[in-house]
């Protein structure tokens, strides 16, 4: 009989290789994390350049003492759901606080930034309603997908026409259409063309979720994510997020204007069936969102380094993701070269994401970095330097632009 | 644009031949993903392609069903014939 394991023996083959380039990438290891910015890896100090700690909150005093103060008032867990074993009082704070910073009626707050697409996407969309999502979406939207009953379609990544052309393929079939996709694109930094897909929303009466995850507290002037900047909020059925990008904790949230949203309590499996987030970090989310709403500064300042960053490495003549964003994907021609490029960088004490297929779109191998207001200019300058430097020892940049021009 | 049942196979297939390397066979009983080298990003793209070809939408569980490029010929021309 074959191992139960067998499956798996392509993927672990490809770990495997990976690991005989140098260190596992799947399983790097800080003994120490000395801030936002700085932690140890194998005895050498590296640069954070692979977080998604695009505000740098994770070490914010205000945060900690919130966190800590609530640890010893309220315990270390909540032991249950909110629905069986009921809601303490920072969480439906919490969830005013969210709703009110996107001025929308109704918050729910879940226990990860997953369950909270896993939840919201599989509940709302029912077996006789289609969801039409983006062909990139984040494994989370996927996940949804499979465990809804509601037919899936995908349309081309970021194409409003493509959006069009399903949304017209599926007039006069019984239900509603729930249209989804994300502010800023985890791999490449692009962010999705939301006032013309606002804009088709409207013309066939679709509704629309847009996932803020790596765009809340980066987009926007008051922080609120690609909705806000993109000036289409009203358009906005619900506004998905993560409190463990931004927000320096873990958790997730879905807002709506929606008359009846909050039924979803009861009907949310992902919701209803996990242990709410604990008092401690409910705390430093709370802290952590007020401090976003008082500080214009960390907006501005990640978008500054995002730019820094992205400016640098493309005057170094490196092929980049579309737009200048906090998260910045370095195109490598080749999933080896990206793993020892990746090595390398680790050597010099640069820490950030490797990306290979087939989690990547159009089979993409990129060096993914994202960018914190943390950071600080001589940083984001130094690991410039590095990068050029590593690139030049591959005969990258000069090769790269023929290579990657057209991925494998 | 022609639409008949029976050129769907043949489109399809010319569809695939594009996607691989200049001079691979391609015939109905391959499986997509062991015998046509694509990743599962892969199929999503070729699949997107063939929608856009034939003006249809495969729904997600489907493509997740499909084995071989019969299956897949199979699966469009349901949808075609729905369609009609």
């Amino acid at each position: 009989m074959m191992s139960l394991f067998a499956k798996f023996d392509d993927i672990r083959a490809t770990l495997e290789g990976f690991k005989t380039l140098g260190r596992d990438p799947s399983d790097i290891r800080f003994e120490q994390i000395i801030s936002p910015t700085e932690a140890v890896v194998n005895g050498q100090p590296v640069l954070l350049f692979g977080t998604n700690n695009y505000l740098g909150l994770t070490f914010d005093p205000a945060c900690i003492e919130a966190s800590a103060k609530a640890l010893r008032s309220s315990g270390t867990g909540t032991t249950g759901s909110r629905v069986a074993n009921g809601t303490y009082a920072d969480h439906a704070a919490l969830e005013r606080q969210i709703a009110a910073f996107y001025g929308k009626s109704s918050a729910m707050v879940f226990t990860t930034g997953y369950q909270a697409n896993l939840g919201l996407i599989s509940t709302l969309a029912g077996r006789d309603d289609q969801l039409i999502i983006d062909a990139d979406s984040h494994a989370s939207i996927y996940d949804a997908c499979k465990l809804g009953a509601a037919e899936v379609i995908r349309f081309r990544h970021n194409d409003p026409e493509d959006l069009a052309r399903r949304l017209r393929r599926l007039e006069g079939r019984p239900g509603n259409r729930i249209v989804v996709t994300e502010g800023i694109y985890s791999m490449l930094g692009d962010t999705a063309p939301l006032r013309e897909i606002a804009a088709v929303k409207r013309e066939f009466g679709a509704y629309l979720i847009v996932d803020e995850a790596h765009s809340l507290g980066v987009l926007g002037e008051k922080g609120r994510g690609l909705c806000e900047a993109a000036d289409v909020e009203a358009d906005v059925d619900f506004v998905v997020g993560t409190f463990s990008k931004s927000l320096g904790a873990t958790g997730g949230f879905a807002v709506s204007d929606l008359p009846g949203f909050d039924v979803l309590r009861v009907a949310c499996r992902p919701y209803m069936f996990t242990a709410s987030l604990p008092p401690a970090v409910i705390a430093s989310v709370i802290a952590a969102l007020s401090r976003l709403e008082a500080d214009k500064s960390l907006g501005e300042r990640v978008r500054s380094n995002s730019r820094r960053l992205y400016d640098g490495l493309a005057k170094a003549g490196f092929e980049l993701g579309p737009e200048p964003n906090p998260v910045v994907a370095i195109k490598m021609p080749d999933p080896e070269t990206a793993g020892r490029f990746w090595n390398r960088l680790v050597d010099e004490g640069i820490y950030l994401n490797l990306a290979v297929p087939p989690t990547t779109p159009m089979s993409l191998s990129l060096l993914r970095s994202s960018v914190s207001a943390a950071h600080t200019e001589a940083q984001i300058d130094h690991a410039i330097s590095v990068i050029t430097a590593i690139g030049h020892e591959f005969g990258i940049p000069d090769g790269n632009r023929k290579k990657v021009a057209e991925p494998a | 644009m022609t639409n008949k049942i029976e050129d769907v196979e043949r489109e399809i297939l010319d569809l695939l031949a594009k996607q691989l390397p200049e001079g691979t066979q391609v015939s109905a009983e391959m499986r997509i993903a062991r015998d046509l080298g694509l990743d599962s990003v892969g199929i999503m793209d070729f699949v997107m392609d063939i929608e856009d070809r034939f003006d249809i939408s495969i729904p997600l569980d489907l493509i997740a069903e499909l084995e071989t490029v019969a299956d897949l010929c199979a699966a469009a021309r349901d949808l075609l014939k729905g369609a009609r």
